[in-house]
């Protein structure tokens, strides 16, 4: 990206003037060399985010923002309904809550090392991975209804999962306001298969190492120490919300010129938020992010069910579960004013800072968790949210690395098994169904996640808290 | 000219780009390219036939209808395909896709394509006259 465009206000936090039909600034938080490497379409997509109705103090960047479809991944942005603010199908994305959760083990690195390569395959063949893969939980159409209205909440009552699970899941395991009759039938069709399902892409489940605490308050509240064992699963609403994202994208793209919405790219297809339109998908969303909850919170029960046989001196605690692609109603002071906002967050994680009420009440005091996904091959970083964070930008900060590759690259400069035997070498198992799937998400086809974690850092979005490198990774 | 297609970079997901002599052409060339970000279409017998139909209000945007019906066909049924035909009458369109259930170990299925975007989206005639439909998808 052209610096030239941007004017620096701090070591991190470049802005863009408002300019042409954009009705506030844009915000990018990242290093001067972050910044350097964003292809030059996150700057469109960041000023077209701030042309949107209602559009509350600044479209935002996250340092791991990247090319994405309408917003940039890694946008945050809030809208006031009260000024006509719109809700984005475009800026939630097809991947609806697709997020990040953080088991604890209660073993350390010494206890995985005489069954690594049998629990590696436990857990390869216990949680379906990959394109047609299918899960074990079949709903009706009554049970799906329950599902999208309860979330992970309805998984626990079915016996997927601890009760005390659900106070460390946003919204404490189940989304209100969902709507599962604004969900269509080919939506509910899609997903009937899908449930305890991992996906594919960069989706994964990661058997990790704590190996750095750089917080050790904040890390002992969050009851991790290095050498513990800790499993992350990284994975969405599966084919429900993406089919949710497709039908609601066309019908906003079609619909936005009735309700006087110029759209400066059609994937920010939007609909005011006191619209009909914009109602219905709020609930399907809310149904669609209730879809993600249940999913993880299956994957997870299947995963207390491959350690049970392997390590069952195990106890897997839920640290936290967050998610990166929502719109989410909260509350923001604006000019001095609590004021009602619809948050979107693309590839962006929820971080609110301390004494926050919607964090559960055992980690309330140091602030939320930030679980940051990594590559198969470098690392993950548990950070906390800072009490900056809430008025930088809405409480958010990154999600990930962001490739820095296209998947052609990736296809052309690596071949799957030699990325899996090198990877091995280095003490990391890697189980996959697809060879091609694992080039394609090879380590090097990414940004340098330590990069994009300590720009976070420095820009006071979240603080450090550990760094966590993999052991064993079930890829999609 | 037989339907061609090819795929475009985005730093994040993947373009793909039909080719050919008529409109339809290049919308079946499009699909191919889906195929392909998922698996080699060579790879893919064309052995079971699955008909489709959807309607927009233009060009780009049954572009991006056709693609999902077809995403959508491939998720729910588990399947690949690596033919088609497509008949487009004025906005309203008409395919048939042959293709067969995925084997994971013969078609090494790299990645799910989640959905067809308004990314690059693009219904239009070169300067030689050739047909090209493209658009990023989501994997």
């Amino acid at each position: 990206m052209d610096l030239n465009q941007l004017k620096r206000r701090g070591h991190d936090e470049w802005h863009i003037s408002p300019r042409g039909k954009m009705r506030v600034p844009g915000v990018i938080y990242a290093t001067e060399s972050l910044i350097r490497d964003m292809d030059e379409k996150v700057y469109e997509q960041v000023t077209n985010v701030a042309t949107l109705p209602g559009i509350v103090r600044a479209s935002y960047a996250m340092p791991d923002a990247h090319w994405g479809y309408g917003f940039p991944i890694g946008g945050v942005a809030a809208f006031d309904p009260d000024l006509g603010g719109v809700v984005s199908a475009g800026g939630v994305g097809f991947d609806i809550s697709c997020g990040v959760r953080l088991l604890r083990t209660g073993l350390t690195v010494e206890d995985l090392q005489p069954v690594k390569e049998l629990l590696a395959e436990a857990l390869f063949h216990r949680i379906p991975a990959g394109v047609g893969s299918t899960g074990l939980v079949h709903l009706d159409k009554r049970e799906m209804d329950a599902m999208l209205a309860g979330g992970a909440k309805w998984a626990v009552g079915k016996g997927y999962g601890l009760h005390e699970d659900l106070e460390c899941i946003e919204e404490r395991g189940c989304m209100a306001g969902a709507k599962p009759d604004c969900v269509s039938d080919f939506a509910k069709k899609r997903q009937q298969d899908e449930m305890g399902t991992l996906g594919s892409g960069n989706h994964y489940l990661e058997v990790q190492q704590v190996v750095k605490v750089f917080d050790a308050e904040v890390a002992s509240v969050f009851r991790i120490r290095e050498g513990d064992l800790v499993v992350s699963i990284h994975c969405g609403s599966r084919g429900l919300g993406h089919q949710i994202g497709t039908e609601f994208l066309k019908r906003m793209a079609v619909s936005a010129a009735r309700y006087h919405i110029e759209l400066p790219d059609r994937e920010l297809a939007s609909a005011p938020i006191n619209s009909e339109v914009g109602q219905e998908y709020l609930g399907a969303m809310r149904a669609g992010i209730n879809c993600a909850l249940a999913n993880r919170q299956i994957v997870t029960h299947l995963v207390r069910e491959v350690f049970e046989e392997v390590l069952p001196q195990a106890t897997l605690s839920l640290l936290y579960d967050v998610s990166h692609n929502t719109c989410k109603v909260e509350e923001h002071v604006i000019d001095g004013t609590a004021t009602r906002l619809f948050v979107h967050r693309k590839g962006a994680t929820r971080a609110f800072g301390p004494g926050h009420p919607d964090i559960p009440p055992s980690l309330r005091e140091v602030g939320q968790p930030v679980l940051i996904g990594g590559t198969m091959g470098t690392a993950s970083y548990v950070l906390v949210g800072t009490k900056e964070s809430m008025t930088l930008a809405f409480g958010s900060a990154c999600h990930g690395a962001g490739r820095s590759m296209s998947r052609h690259q990736a296809l052309r400069q690596w071949h799957g098994r030699e990325v899996v035997k090198d990877l091995a070498a280095r003490g990391i198992l890697i189980r996959s169904p697809s060879m091609r799937g694992v080039a394609e998400e090879a380590p090097g086809a990414y940004k340098d996640v330590s990069e994009v974690v300590d720009a976070a850092d420095d820009a006071n979005l979240a603080r450090k808290v550990a760094r966590l490198e993999p052991l064993v990774c079930v890829k999609g | 000219m037989e339907p061609q297609w090819e795929h475009f970079p985005h730093q994040s997901d993947i373009g793909v780009r039909g080719l050919g002599s008529s409109k339809e052409a290049a919308f079946e060339g499009a699909a191919r390219a889906v195929t392909a970000v998922i698996t080699d279409p060579d790879f893919v017998v064309p052995a079971q036939e699955v008909s489709m139909v959807c309607e927009a209000p233009d060009d780009e945007l049954l572009l991006v209808d056709w693609l999902n019906a077809l995403i959508y066909e491939m998720a729910t049924r588990k399947m690949l395909f690596s033919r088609f035909t497509v008949r487009i009458t004025g906005h309203a369109l008409q395919a048939t896709a042959w293709g067969e259930p995925i084997d994971v170990a013969r078609h090494q299925p790299a990645v799910e394509v989640k959905g067809a975007t308004y990314t690059e989206l693009s219904v239009k005639r070169d300067e030689q006259g050739r047909w090209i439909a493209q658009c990023v998808v989501d994997v």
